[in-house]
């Protein structure tokens, strides 16, 4: 079996893993199970509802960008800049307002996965960046301005070479899988 | 930032359509766009409330908790300086195991704890509280590496877009997830190595 065989099969099983898991293990412990997924899908259906409004703003600012035909003439633009580095035109834009904004990164998402499917080699590659980095500016003046800090010394290096490996093990990963 | 960057990109479109003849193609995107966004979001309650409530009975069957104390050494051997330092430690490791999980609610308040809790830790150890620690800034790769194992959003966005294997890219996300994070480590254990010289006593100097 070769990696991408045993990728996707970890992939399909994983899910009916962790239910089964975490229900036996609630049920061994005691648990009102159902009770205890009531109250916690009531607290997910909040979370939901409280980023309803912040993706629908976000996905007409794209959707405003896409239908006026920006989006393409950006593309274009960061396809010539960065033709040799042979990363989709698309993805640019992705990864780099994903440093500072994960919903406005998921907007942009949302667009290629219309575009182009989720399951195109874009869609996919597009998937697994986001699931693999962070908002580096975002994260770090949150916490930062928490603990009252000015000199952040070397976390922002640290953050974009983490941010790199990852986005580099991703191409890695789809040019084996696909 | 986002206050401008949205600005920016509804502004930018309306001008850039007034140029090239979009206008219309723009009104029909605004209004579709936002009722696309709400079928979205109910696509997304089902998933959501579904992993939410099986975390829910992970917390009280007391998986999280033993899971938390099970990555203790591994918070050790990370950030040696906190020996020692339990608050700081339960709050690091609720926040990473959180953030695992992809419980992204309850990660930012232990977060936030920790980050105070090594301030004070600084200051009673006599440091600079304006400049990072080597413990803060290792903390804080970590959290940007990303350590989510299951994407549970992007799922939901590949099924709503019509993927015929919306989970497939949970194996490898973990991979890169697990590489972003090992160059993360990687980072951190090299930039912390001069702090073992100067025992951790006159930090301060290095931000400079």
């Amino acid at each position: 079996m070769n990696l991408a065989n045993v990728l996707s099969n970890f992939s399909n099983i994983v899910i009916p893993l962790i239910i089964f898991y975490i229900i036996a293990t609630g049920i061994a412990n005691k648990v009102n199970v159902y009770d205890e997924f009531l109250t916690g899908a009531r607290d997910g259906m909040k979370t939901v509802a409280g980023i309803m409004p912040t993706l629908i703003g976000l996905m007409i600012a794209v959707g405003v960008l896409r239908a006026s035909g920006f989006l393409d003439f950006l593309g274009q633009l960061l396809a010539t800049a960065f033709s040799a580095l042979s990363i989709p035109a698309p993805i640019l834009p992705v990864i780099l307002i994903k440093m500072f904004s994960s919903s406005a990164a998921t907007g942009l998402v949302l667009d290629i996965f219309k575009t182009y499917g989720p399951d195109s080699e874009i869609g996919f590659l597009t998937s697994i960046i986001m699931s693999s980095t962070e908002t580096i500016f975002y994260t770090m003046s949150v916490y930062f301005l928490a603990a009252k800090v000015k000199k952040t010394r070397y976390t922002l290096p640290g953050a974009l070479i983490a941010t790199l490996a990852g986005i580099v093990a991703s191409f890695w990963i789809v040019g084996y899988m696909l | 930032m986002l206050n401008y960057l949205w600005a920016f990109m509804i502004l930018t479109g309306i001008i850039y359509g007034a140029f090239h003849g979009t206008m219309a193609e723009i009104s029909s995107a605004a209004l579709d766009s936002a009722k696309e966004a709400v079928t979205l979001c109910i696509t997304m309650l089902g998933v959501m409330s579904f992993w939410t409530g099986l975390m829910q009975i992970a917390q009280k069957a007391g998986i999280i908790t033993s899971m938390t104390r099970k990555i203790l050494p591994f918070l050790r051997f990370l950030f040696p300086s906190l020996y020692g330092e339990k608050r700081a430690l339960e709050y690091i490791s609720t926040n990473v195991i959180a953030n695992t999980l992809g419980l992204g609610w309850a990660c930012t308040p232990a977060g936030l704890k920790a980050m105070e809790e090594m301030q004070k830790i600084r200051l009673r150890r006599g440091e600079n509280p304006d400049i990072a620690s080597n413990e803060m800034c290792g903390f804080l790769i970590l959290n940007i590496s990303s350590l989510q194992l299951i994407p549970v959003n992007m799922i939901v966005y590949r099924s709503q877009y019509g993927s015929v294997d919306p989970t497939a890219i949970i194996a490898p996300a973990i991979v890169a997830t697990l590489c972003s994070t090992l160059a993360g480590i990687i980072f951190l254990k090299i930039a912390d190595i001069p702090s073992h010289h100067s025992n951790g006593t006159d930090r301060s100097k290095e931000g400079l």
